[in-house]
């Protein structure tokens, strides 16, 4: 009787240590999977961009041509495209997320209205980007094209500079609230020190504060500049969507995440299809590098 | 003397004019997009258009019961997908701060959370609607899954870090093993964490449209088969919106008031979360 009810002891603690090793077998290979998740994804695009590889090779990139109906492809007009919508709407945005930043690392750091501002600047984060889209497609567009037409560009309303306009928005609170954490780490003696010399608040932000966050700052500009790259469906609804280098930033144009997003189900042939994935492949390889140089930077300042 | 110090204050009260100024117009593309949608939205929504399917073209009337459907179909599967891997992931990332694997399924999270959303679309295409050969729902959850992964693990991560190793100790200490102590005592203790992790990641990826363009595809009729092309409400307001047709695009509107107001009601429940149990995200 005894003996049986050691046995059943033996067996159900020996159930336990089975299920210890699974569960711990089975977080490992949890983990194992997300590397294999990424390294298959990379895989996957750059296998299936082979062919255009293949028959393009590296002039694809730089090539001003982009016609499907005769089977010329050409990268260049989506990578103009990218780079002027991102970089245009980094410049727009960096003054307001910077004002942003100070304002709720320094100036008002607690408290209602620092509170309210913090949860807007979350909500812009939060609105999905087709609704981005939507309302610039149908509220901003007529507004830049009634400004065109007092600038005296050619009024097409659509198009770079509202691709950009829309995207400013939508990245300034991944460099906000990053610019926030990191003037909230700058040690407080420091700040002190500074104002018992006699330093106004304005210089105390201009030569404390921001020398000291500097690389921080910089991260957070990365950061939105991935955002930016890899933004697809507002910038798809009001870029215009023309395959030719852009004459003007008033002009349509498109960007690699858009052409992709356009033209991808329409792929009717291998080298159309594998074209648009080797941009996919180039757009994958840019926002990645760029993200994790802007991790490295936070991380080795945040050791500091 | 006097009038330099009159000049350096004068300066820094115009700069912290200018700061606060341009930092609170931030709130004013928010508030007109809001009020803006809400105007045109309002009107459009009534019973009809909640539980019926789109008309053709030209018909007035019909609703997008089949987009609310598919949305809420597809996000379900997804998290259905990526909860339990994203959870096991964090728990082991915070179990094991050092080691080979762990740096390399850390980093991997981070680059994950940099892909632009078009890409894990197209990768999605190779791996799951090509195989077998039609768009589908299931497809487009699988993409979405891909998204919410890094959000959940870091979430749960960072909750469990700050689980203290005495609770772990006397787990282990009483005879417990080891999966026990993780999902009864750690767990447990972090769940507020993990909870508006999960709200936060599907918050995230339920107003996304990229991933599913060439996956969920769309579909004009109600559709509760994961197998076969699923409308969801982000791809309905992309394809109405950029239709020409003035009728789509009041039904786009009242899609993107729901839209809206269900993402932002989300992400304010998180919050509430986040503020009730005092986590840290």
């Amino acid at each position: 009787m005894n003996d049986q009810k050691l046995k059943t002891k033996a067996k159900s603690s020996s159930g336990m240590i089975r299920a210890e090793s699974i569960f711990k077998r089975s977080l490992i290979a949890v983990g194992a999977a997300m590397v294999l998740l990424v390294v298959g994804l990379m895989i996957t695009l750059i296998i299936e961009s082979v062919p255009s590889m293949k028959n393009l090779g590296l002039k694809y990139l730089w090539s001003k041509t982009w016609d499907p109906v005769n089977n010329v492809y050409g990268a260049l007009p989506f990578l103009i495209g990218t780079l002027l919508t991102s970089f245009l709407a980094l410049i727009i945005s960096i003054p307001f997320s910077f004002a942003i930043a100070i304002y709720l690392g320094e100036y008002n750091p607690k408290g209602w209205l620092s509170n309210f501002l913090k949860n807007t600047v979350e909500l812009i984060a939060a609105v999905p980007s087709v609704i981005y889209g939507f309302w610039g497609l149908l509220v901003l567009v007529p507004l830049v094209r009634s400004l065109e037409m007092k600038v005296g560009v050619l009024p097409y309303g659509i198009g770079i500079f509202t691709a950009s306009l829309i995207l400013a928005v939508m990245i300034i609170p991944y460099a906000a609230s990053l610019g926030r954490e990191m003037i909230r780490l700058v040690p407080s003696p420091l700040k002190e020190g500074a104002y018992s010399l006699g330093a106004t608040r304005y210089e105390v932000i201009k030569n404390v504060i921001l020398p000291y966050t500097k690389s921080g700052l910089f991260a957070g500009i990365l950061l939105s500049l991935g955002r930016a790259l890899g933004e697809t469906m507002a910038v798809t609804m009001v870029i215009g969507n023309t395959s030719m280098i852009p004459d003007s930033i008033f002009g349509p144009g498109n960007t690699m995440a858009s052409v992709i997003a356009n033209e991808f189900t329409e792929a009717d042939h291998t080298l159309y299809l594998s074209a648009l994935i080797e941009l996919g492949l180039v757009l994958f390889i840019v926002t990645v590098v760029i993200n994790m140089i802007g991790k490295r930077i936070i991380k080795r300042f945040t050791n500091e | 003397m006097n009038a330099n110090v009159k000049y350096r204050v004068g300066k820094s009260k115009v700069v912290q004019a200018v700061i606060v100024f341009l930092a609170f117009l931030i709130t004013v593309p928010l508030i007109l997009i809001i009020v803006y949608i809400f105007r045109e939205g309002i009107t459009k929504i009534n019973w009809a258009f909640l539980t019926q399917i789109p008309k053709p073209v030209g018909e007035a009337g019909g609703g997008i019961v089949n987009a609310q459907i598919g949305s809420i179909l597809i996000v379900l599967t997804a998290s259905v997908i990526a909860i339990p891997i994203g959870i096991l992931c964090g728990i082991y990332l915070s179990e094991n701060k050092s080691g080979r694997l762990a740096y390399w399924a850390r980093l991997s999270v981070d680059v994950l959370q940099g892909v632009p959303s078009i890409v894990i679309g197209i990768v999605v295409y190779f791996w799951v609607v090509k195989p077998i050969g039609t768009f589908s729902a299931l497809s487009g959850s699988v993409a979405l899954a891909i998204m919410m992964l890094p959000i959940l693990i870091r979430s749960t991560e960072e909750t469990l870090k700050l689980i203290p190793f005495s609770l772990k100790e006397a787990g282990l200490a009483l005879g417990l093993p080891y999966h026990k102590v993780i999902l009864k005592v750690v767990v447990p203790c972090g769940v507020s964490g993990i909870l508006s992790g999960v709200m936060l990641s599907i918050a995230r990826i339920a107003g996304e449209t990229a991933p599913l363009l060439f996956t969920a595809f769309g579909n004009p009729y109600l559709n509760t088969n994961l197998a076969k092309p699923m409308q969801s409400l982000p791809l309905m307001i992309f394809n109405y919106a950029t239709s020409p047709y003035d009728e789509w695009h009041d039904m786009a509107w009242g899609a993107a008031l729901i839209l809206l107001f269900t993402v932002l009601s989300l992400n304010i429940i998180t919050k509430l979360i986040t503020r009730r149990w005092n986590v840290q995200l």
